[in-house]
């Protein structure tokens, strides 16, 4: 079933596997048990946002796996980042990381992901969907944000801004090749110990930080759910607590579960620590089978590595290109 | 005195109070209080000189854990603050009980056999008639300690020892909107239509959540809640809608 609006923009003619209308994400509902949503690679999203000249806040598709094919409706530019899918113009090849003007009729289609599990598609003044709780962020669980709560399907019509004789004045971008970041089948994540730390033994905890896990079949925007090395915890359970980004819990298996994006609000499993969100953007990059390894950092460790890669970010300049 | 506030880290952009010792399982309504007392006190506070610091608040049982934003604060600057505003809470507690302010919301219920189909059940493992665990679940006022799971469910305590039950052992694939349920102490409506293990006894008319009005549920965390059967034309006239298939 397709939701037609009276706006033009894009056309959807093939959805892909799970393409979801994305913001950075909705804040401010936890307490009615709406949770964050957002990109999942918030680095990729931003770079899709600032290659449009947009605001980092633009509504964006997020693509995961691949399979995506839509039409203009209206001349516009646009920008594509993350996972290597291949991406086509009108049938012709083109690379990812940088902006295109398209014009009516051209179709943008991608295939699917060869590295990585996610892009970001990002068009000239952001996609313009109605928010929902402050945010077009979509969480199908939830049925909330996007087109009426639900992934794109073939049909829907995405509106975008019309001023596009202003973009078409400006230059095209692109992100310097040696800055696009390289989608690794390994990744370390950095992780603060917290919330139920204290009840891991150090000798579980030195296990849980020494050994390698690797993505089961279960990954989603929810949560990574890892298998290795089975952790200990000497309690069943707790009260039921927020779950903040990046939290990672140990069921009663010992099998650690990365939350992500579409966590729940709260939750009652214990909790060895958090991955910082530099992290957790690579970690969503990962397939079944991807590597990953936990090394301990302090708040501090976690505050700086945030700012610094802001700070790489902000300073990085995107180069003009035709 | 009021003693030292218990503030974790959670993750890098959360910390987390907790107001009693984590490895204690009981629901406590006078810690409950605490919560509700701190996040009105920080919600306050967001209005004004946290507005750009804080960016979500989660209250449950006996914690709240309060989001920041990383742009233009740190953990540092987050504890301070929320020792500055909370560090009268266990005073203004003992100075004014909550029961005063506190919101009552009263849900109609229709309970019965054809929509609550563990209603029976619950009434033989206690040995009590149908009519007296409908006569006990809506007998008492509950308060609502913590939303989440799904949007709009919302956590009921403490219900009465002899109509507790134990959660399915196989949850259903599909649990109706508006379905009263109880697992453990606990009691909830089911805001949507979705999987559930919980004990089912009625159906509530009432809208849950409503993305579209405001505001979107009618009850908040710290709220009392008291249920009251209605029979089947009340329910029906009320917009209520009876689900046949129980899966």
């Amino acid at each position: 079933m397709s939701k037609s609006s009276s706006q033009k923009g894009f056309i959807v003619e093939q959805a892909g596997l799970l393409s979801l209308i994305q913001d950075a994400g909705r804040f401010g509902a936890f307490n009615i048990g709406l949770t964050n949503g957002g990109p999942i690679d918030l680095l990729a999203f931003q770079w899709a946002n600032r290659l449009c000249r947009n605001t980092l806040n633009a509504t964006t598709i997020e693509i995961s796996v691949g399979g995506l094919s839509i039409t203009a409706q209206v001349d516009s530019t646009i920008a594509i980042t993350g996972a290597n899918m291949p991406l086509t113009i009108n049938g012709e090849a083109k690379s990812l990381w940088r902006s295109y003007h398209v014009k009516a009729g051209d179709v943008v289609a991608l295939g699917f992901a060869t590295q990585g599990v996610r892009c970001y598609l990002a068009v000239v003044g952001g996609f313009n969907i109605t928010p929902s709780f402050g945010s077009t962020a979509t969480v199908c669980r939830e049925g909330v944000g996007g087109l009426q709560g639900e992934k794109l399907q073939v049909g829907d019509v995405l509106a975008c801004s019309q001023n596009i004789e202003q973009s078409h004045l400006n230059k095209n971008l692109l992100l310097d090749d040696k800055l696009i970041p390289n989608y690794r089948n390994e990744v370390v994540l950095h992780t603060i110990p917290s919330y139920q730390q204290h009840h891991f033994s150090s000798h579980q905890q030195r296990l849980f930080f020494s050994h390698e896990y690797t993505v089961s079949k279960s990954f989603d925007r929810m949560g990574y759910r890892l298998e290795g090395q089975v952790i200990q915890c000497d309690i069943d359970g707790i009260l039921s607590e927020g779950i903040c980004h990046g939290a990672v819990q140990i069921p009663a298996d010992g099998q650690p579960i990365v939350l992500l994006n579409d966590r729940q609000t709260i939750g009652g499993y214990p909790k060895i620590g958090a991955v910082s969100s530099v992290d957790t953007a690579k970690l969503g990059q990962l397939n079944q089978g991807g590597k990953v390894r936990f090394e301990p950092i302090s708040m501090e460790q976690a505050h700086n590595l945030f700012h610094l890669n802001l700070s790489r970010f902000n300073r990085t300049e995107l180069i003009d290109c035709d | 005195m009021a003693q030292r506030l218990n503030i974790h880290i959670a993750g890098e952009n959360a910390l987390i109070i907790y107001f009693s010792d984590q490895s204690n399982e009981l629901v406590n309504a006078n810690i409950s209080s605490k919560v509700q007392q701190a996040e009105l006190l920080i919600r306050q506070a967001m209005e004004k000189e946290l507005s750009q610091n804080i960016i979500d608040l989660v209250p449950s049982y006996a914690s709240l854990m309060v989001m920041f934003n990383m742009m233009v604060t740190d953990h540092h600057h987050v504890r301070n603050k929320l020792r500055e505003l909370l560090q009268h809470i266990d005073h203004e507690l003992t100075s004014h009980t909550s029961s005063n302010d506190t919101n009552i919301v009263e849900l109609p219920v229709y309970y019965s056999d054809e929509s609550g189909p563990d209603l029976s059940v619950i009434a033989q493992r206690a040995q009590l008639t149908t009519e007296q665990v409908i006569e006990i679940h809506q007998a008492q006022e509950y308060r609502v300690y913590a939303i989440g799971f799904a949007p709009g469910f919302a956590y009921l305590g403490e219900v009465d020892e002899r109509i507790a039950a134990p959660r399915l052992s196989t949850p259903r694939m599909k649990v109706p909107k508006g379905a009263v349920a109880i697992a453990d102490r606990q009691t909830a409506i089911y805001p949507s239509v979705s999987p559930g293990g919980w004990n089912l006894i009625g159906l509530c008319p009432i809208n849950m959540f409503d993305a579209k009005a405001t505001p979107t549920m009618p009850v908040n965390v710290g709220d009392r809640v008291k249920f009251k059967a209605i029979c089947k034309d009340e329910f029906i006239a009320l917009g209520g809608v009876l689900e046949v298939n129980y899966e």
